[in-house]
C-alpha cells in the first residue's frame, strides 16, 4: 500500500495543483459549517454528489478512454440499491456499501460483455446508451404493487420517497445531523479525489492511460487491455453508485429520472467542458454548468426550459469545435505557450545584447535573463503523461 | 527451447480474405539467434504473413509454433508475454506520453518499480535518446519515433523480435544507426525483419525468405538471392513458377 | 384468423417504422461514418413542418409531408453540415458530441417557438376493419411509403451516376478527387439528402405519434441501434435489423407490455452486436449496398 501511495505522489507532475485542490476541499470542510447556514450546506452536499459523479466519468472517459453514454445508469443503480436495501434492512451501513457494490457488479457483467467482446468505441457508446434507456423504461414501468424487492416497492415513475438517511453504524436510531452529513459528504469527496490521484499515479493508472493512448501497443507490451478496461469501468461504476447514494441523502428521493439520458448527457458535458484527461477540469465543469443551469432554470418564466437546452446545445457545439480539450487543459496549454514565447523572446534579446558594445547591453541582458529564468521555474516539469490536475 | 533449436515455425499457415488467399499454406522455420528477412514484391503476402505471426490477423488455418509450443490460438497480449517483441509498420507508440514513459511501461511489465526506472534509463541511453527523454513521442522526428519503438521492444527482453519495415522513412544516417543497433541486438536475440531496402538487408547480412503470391519462393543468403533470376523475374512482374 | 392478420400488419408496421427512421441515418452514418445525434430532432422538425403547414398555412397534408418537409429539413442539414459537421470528419466521438449539442439546440429553438405543448396531426384516411379488429388505414400507407422509399434508394445508389459517385467517394475519397469529383461537395450533398430523408420520415410518422419538441430522444436511440446493428452495408443492414427488431418488439409487446417490447429490442441489439461485432452485414450480405 505504501508503494502505491509513494508512486502516486512521485508520478504526479502537477503535485502543486493536487495539493491546492485538496487543500481547498479541506478548507471548505472546516469553514462552511461555521457559517451556520444549513441551506448552504445542503446546496454544497448536492454539488458534492454531482462532483463525485463527474469524477467517475472523468476517470473512465478522461483517463480510461471509455465513452460510456450512460454513466447515469450506475448513479441510478446505486441510488436504488441504497433505497431498496435500507427499506428492507432498516439500517444504513450495509446499504451504503451496496450502493457501490451493485453498480460494480452490473458494470462487471456489462463490461465483460463489451470489452472481452472487443467492441470498438462507438459500439460501447451505443450499447451503454441502449442499456441506460432499457433500465429507464423498465424502472419507470414498475409502479404496480407487484414490483418489489423484499419489503421495498420499486414505485415506477413515482419514485421512492421518505428514504432512511444515514445513521451511525450499528445504531439505527442515531441519524447523522445535517452538519455531520456535510462532513461525511465532503470527506467522501476528498477521499474519492485523492484516491483517484493515487490510483492514476500507480502502475495500474499509468497502464490505463497507456491503453487509452494506444491500445495496440499496450497489448503488444503484454498487458491484457480487456481486463484493464473492465477494471476501469467497474471502478467508475462504483464511484457513480456512491454519488447516487449521496444524492438520496441530500433530497430523500429517487426516481427513474436518475437513469435518464438527460443526466447521462450532463455528465458528458461536465467532462467535455471541464477537460478530458484531468480530474480538476470536470470538477470545474460540473460546478460551472450546474450553476448555469440553476440560473437559467430560475430565469424568465416561459423561457426556462428553452433557455437551458438552447444554451447547453450552443455550449457543447462551440466547445467541440473550438475548445475540444476542455477549459482546464486549454488554460494549461496557453500557459505553456506563453512560456515558450517568453523563452523565445528572452533568447533573442540575449543574443542581441551580446552584439552591443560592452556596457550597453546591461538592461537588455537583465530583461532576457528574467524572461528565460522566470520560465524555468514557472513551467515546472515538462509535459509528461496524462495524469494532470 | 525446442530440441532442434527451432525458435519459430509455421505449418500450413493460410490466410484468406473472402475470395483472396493472401498467405497460401506456408511452411516456415527459423532457428534460435537467426536473423531472417522477409522480402517480396507488393502483395506477395509477406506483411500478411507477418501479421498472422503477431496475431493482428487470425489465420484461417494452419499452425504457428514458438519454441515447439503451439501459439496459434493465442491472443496478441499472450504472444507478447511469451517473449515475442513486435514493431509494427506504422510505429505503434504512445504519442501523448514522454519517451521515458513509453519505455517505462515496457520495463514495468517485467520488473518492479525501482528496477524498471533503472532499466528505462539504460535503454534510453542505448537507443541514443537521452537528451529528449521528457519529450512527447508524438513530437519527435520520424526516425526517432522508430527508435523509441525499438527501445520499447528491447525493454521487454524478448527472445524473438519481429520488425515490420524498421527503416521506413529514415535518412541514410539513421539507417546506418539502425543497422548497427540490429546487429548488436542479434547477438542474443532472433529477429524477423520485413523490408524493402536491399542495401539495408545486405548490411545486416541476413538469411532471406522471398515471398511471392502468398507462398515462399526461395530461401537463401542475400548475395545468392540478388543473383537469382527467378527472384528478379518476380520483382519485375514476370510470373515465376 | 383476423387476429393473425392484424398481428402481421402490426409487425410490418413496426418494421417499417424502424426502417423509415433508419433510412436517413443509414445515409449519414452508414455511408459517411458521421454520427448524427440530432437525427431525432431532424425527424421532429419534419413533424413540425407538417403541423405548421397544415394548421397555419392551410397547405395540403400530403404536399407538406412529402415535399415541403424533406426540402426544409434538407436545407437545415445543409446549413449545419457547413458550419459544424464538416470540421469534424473522421473524429467520430467528437461528431457524436457535437451533433448531440445540435440536438439540444434544436429542441431549445422549437420549444421557444412553439412552447412545450403537445401537438397532434389528425390521422388521415380514417380506419378500416379487419374482421373484429380495426386498424388505421394510414398504417398501411406508411408501410407503402417505406417500401417505395427503399426501392428508390437502392435504385439510385445502384443504377444512377449520382449513386455511383456517392459510393465511390465514400470508399475512396482520394481516388474520387483524382477523377475530378470534389469529396467535400459530395459529403455536403449526401448529408443534406440524409437530412431530407430523415425529415421525410418524421413527417410521415407525425400522424401516428404526438409531436413534442423532445420526441426526438425516443427516435434517435432506436434508429441508431438499428443502423449500427445493421452493419457495414448500410441499407441492406438497416432493413435486416429493422426486420429482426420490429418482429421481436411487436411479439413481446403483444404478449406482455409495450415497455417490455422496447426493453427486449434493446437487449436483442446488445446480443446481436456481441455476436456480430461488425453488424449483421459485417457477416452476411457483405457486398450489398
Amino acid at each position: 500500500m505504501t508503494g502505491l501511495l509513494a508512486s502516486g505522489w512521485k508520478f504526479d507532475p502537477n503535485r502543486h495543483g493536487t495539493w491546492a485542490v485538496a487543500g481547498t476541499m479541506i478548507v471548505l470542510l472546516f469553514v462552511l459549517p461555521v457559517l451556520e447556514d444549513p441551506l448552504l450546506l445542503l446546496q454544497v452536499r448536492y454539488y458534492v454528489s454531482m462532483i463525485i459523479l463527474a469524477l467517475s466519468m472523468a476517470f473512465i472517459w478522461g483517463f480510461g478512454g471509455i465513452m460510456c453514454f450512460g454513466q447515469s445508469m450506475f448513479f441510478g443503480l446505486g441510488g436504488y440499491a441504497y433505497a431498496i436495501a435500507v427499506g428492507n434492512i432498516g439500517e444504513s451501513t450495509a446499504p451504503f456499501f451496496l450502493s457501490m457494490i451493485i453498480p460494480a457488479i452490473f458494470a462487471a457483467i456489462l463490461g465483460y460483455f463489451m470489452f472481452f467482446g472487443r467492441l470498438n468505441d462507438v459500439y460501447v457508446a451505443v450499447i451503454t446508451l441502449a442499456v441506460t434507456l432499457a433500465l429507464y423504461y423498465f424502472i419507470n414501468s414498475t409502479s404496480g404493487d407487484e414490483y418489489k424487492i423484499g419489503k421495498a416497492r420499486l414505485m415506477g415513475f413515482n419514485g421512492i420517497s421518505s428514504i432512511r438517511k444515514f445513521n451511525w453504524p450499528g445504531d439505527p436510531k442515531s441519524f447523522l445531523t445535517a452538519n455531520e452529513l456535510f462532513y461525511f459528504s465532503m470527506g467522501l469527496l476528498l477521499a474519492t479525489y485523492l484516491g483517484l490521484k493515487v490510483l492514476l499515479g500507480s502502475k495500474f493508472g499509468r497502464v490505463v492511460v497507456a491503453v487509452k493512448e494506444n491500445e495496440l501497443r499496450a497489448e503488444l507490451l503484454g498487458y491484457d487491455v480487456r481486463a484493464y478496461k473492465l477494471a476501469v469501468f467497474v471502478i467508475g461504476a462504483a464511484i457513480a453508485g456512491l454519488a447516487g447514494c449521496l444524492s438520496i441523502n441530500y433530497k430523500n428521493f429517487i426516481s427513474p429520472n436518475a437513469f435518464h439520458l438527460a443526466l447521462a448527457a450532463q455528465i458528458i458535458m461536465w467532462v467535455l467542458v471541464g477537460g478530458v484527461g484531468t480530474l480538476f477540469g470536470p470538477i470545474v465543469g460540473c460546478v460551472v454548468l450546474l450553476y448555469v443551469s440553476f440560473i437559467l432554470g430560475t430565469g424568465a418564466a416561459s423561457g426556462g426550459g428553452m433557455n437551458t437546452y438552447f444554451i447547453f446545445g450552443l455550449i457543447v457545439m462551440i466547445f467541440v469545435l473550438v475548445i475540444p480539450q476542455g477549459i482546464v487543459p486549454t488554460i494549461r496549454d496557453w500557459r505553456e505557450q506563453i512560456g515558450r514565447y517568453r523563452r523565445m523572446i528572452g533568447g533573442g534579446l540575449l543574443s542581441l545584447s551580446d552584439q552591443l558594445p560592452a556596457g550597453h547591453g546591461e538592461g537588455m541582458r537583465n530583461l532576457a535573463e528574467r524572461l528565460i529564468g522566470v520560465m524555468k521555474s514557472e513551467s515546472g516539469p515538462a509535459p509528461g503523461a496524462g495524469t494532470k490536475g | 527451447m525446442a530440441a532442434d533449436g527451432v525458435i519459430l515455425e509455421t505449418r500450413g499457415l493460410t490466410m484468406r480474405f473472402g475470395g483472396v488467399v493472401a498467405v497460401n499454406n506456408v511452411d516456415f522455420s527459423m532457428k534460435e539467434g537467426e536473423l531472417r528477412c522477409l522480402i517480396g514484391p507488393n502483395g506477395a503476402g509477406k506483411s500478411t504473413f507477418f501479421k498472422c505471426l503477431t496475431r493482428q490477423y487470425k489465420p484461417t488455418s494452419g499452425q504457428v509454433l514458438f519454441r515447439g509450443t503451439d501459439i496459434t490460438g493465442d491472443i496478441t497480449f499472450q504472444i507478447a508475454r511469451r517473449g515475442i517483441g513486435i514493431k509494427t509498420q506504422v510505429p505503434s507508440v504512445f504519442d501523448g506520453l514522454s519517451v521515458h514513459e513509453n519505455i517505462w511501461l515496457s520495463a514495468r511489465r517485467h520488473h518492479k518499480a525501482r528496477e524498471a526506472n533503472k532499466i528505462t534509463d539504460a535503454i534510453i541511453e542505448r537507443i541514443g535518446l537521452g537528451h529528449t527523454t521528457k519529450k512527447l513521442v508524438g513530437r519527435l522526428a520520424h526516425g526517432e519515433r522508430q527508435w523509441v519503438e525499438l527501445g520499447i521492444v528491447l525493454t521487454g527482453e524478448p527472445k524473438l523480435i519481429l520488425l515490420d519495415e524498421p527503416t521506413a522513412g529514415m535518412t541514410g544516417d539513421e539507417v546506418g544507426r539502425t543497422t548497427a543497433l540490429i546487429r548488436e541486438i542479434n547477438r542474443n536475440v532472433a529477429l524477423i525483419v520485413v523490408e524493402h531496402d536491399m542495401q539495408f538487408i545486405k548490411a545486416i547480412a541476413a538469411q532471406v525468405t522471398v515471398f511471392h503470391q502468398g507462398q515462399i519462393l526461395v530461401e537463401d543468403s542475400m548475395t545468392n538471392i540478388l543473383n537469382n533470376q527467378r527472384v528478379r523475374d518476380v520483382y519485375l512482374g514476370k510470373h515465376a513458377v | 384468423m383476423d387476429l393473425v392478420g392484424i398481428q402481421i400488419i402490426q409487425v410490418l408496421s413496426g418494421i417499417a417504422t424502424l426502417a423509415l427512421m433508419g433510412a436517413g441515418l443509414a445515409v449519414i452514418f452508414g455511408m459517411m461514418r458521421v454520427i448524427n445525434f440530432a437525427h431525432g430532432e431532424f425527424m421532429m422538425l419534419g413533424g413540425y413542418v407538417v403541423i405548421v403547414c397544415t394548421e397555419q398555412l392551410g397547405i395540403n397534408l400530403w404536399v407538406a409531408m412529402l415535399i415541403i418537409a424533406p426540402i426544409f429539413v434538407g436545407l437545415v442539414g445543409l446549413v449545419f453540415e457547413r458550419i459544424l459537421i464538416r470540421f469534424l470528419y473522421g473524429r467520430m466521438i467528437d461528431t457524436l458530441i457535437a451533433t448531440w449539442g445540435l440536438s439540444l439546440f434544436l429542441i431549445g429553438v422549437i420549444t421557444w417557438i412553439f412552447g412545450n405543448v403537445t401537438k397532434g396531426v389528425q390521422t388521415p384516411l380514417g380506419s378500416y376493419s379487419f374482421g373484429d379488429y380495426s386498424e388505421k388505414t394510414y398504417t398501411l400507407v406508411m408501410i407503402a411509403f417505406t417500401i417505395i422509399i427503399y426501392i428508390a434508394i437502392f435504385a439510385v445508389l445502384r443504377r444512377t451516376k449520382l449513386g455511383l459517385i456517392a459510393r465511390g467517394t465514400m470508399q475512396n475519397p482520394n481516388q474520387a478527387s483524382c477523377l475530378g469529383i470534389s469529396p467535400p461537395r459530395v459529403y455536403m450533398i449526401t448529408f443534406a439528402i440524409g437530412a431530407a430523408l430523415t425529415g421525410l420520415a418524421g413527417a410521415i410518422l407525425a400522424p401516428l405519434n404526438t409531436v413534442i419538441p423532445t420526441i426526438g430522444v425516443s427516435y434517435v436511440a432506436q434508429a441508431f441501434i438499428t443502423v449500427i446493428t445493421g452493419g457495414a452495408a448500410a441499407f441492406t443492414g438497416t432493413v435486416l435489423a429493422s426486420g429482426v427488431f420490429g418482429t421481436v418488439r411487436q411479439i413481446i409487446s403483444f404478449e406482455w407490455t409495450p415497455i417490455l417490447g422496447q426493453v427486449f429490442l434493446l437487449i436483442t441489439a446488445v446480443i446481436l452486436l456481441r455476436i456480430f461485432p461488425t453488424g449483421i452485414t459485417g457477416r452476411f450480405f457483405r457486398r450489398s449496398t
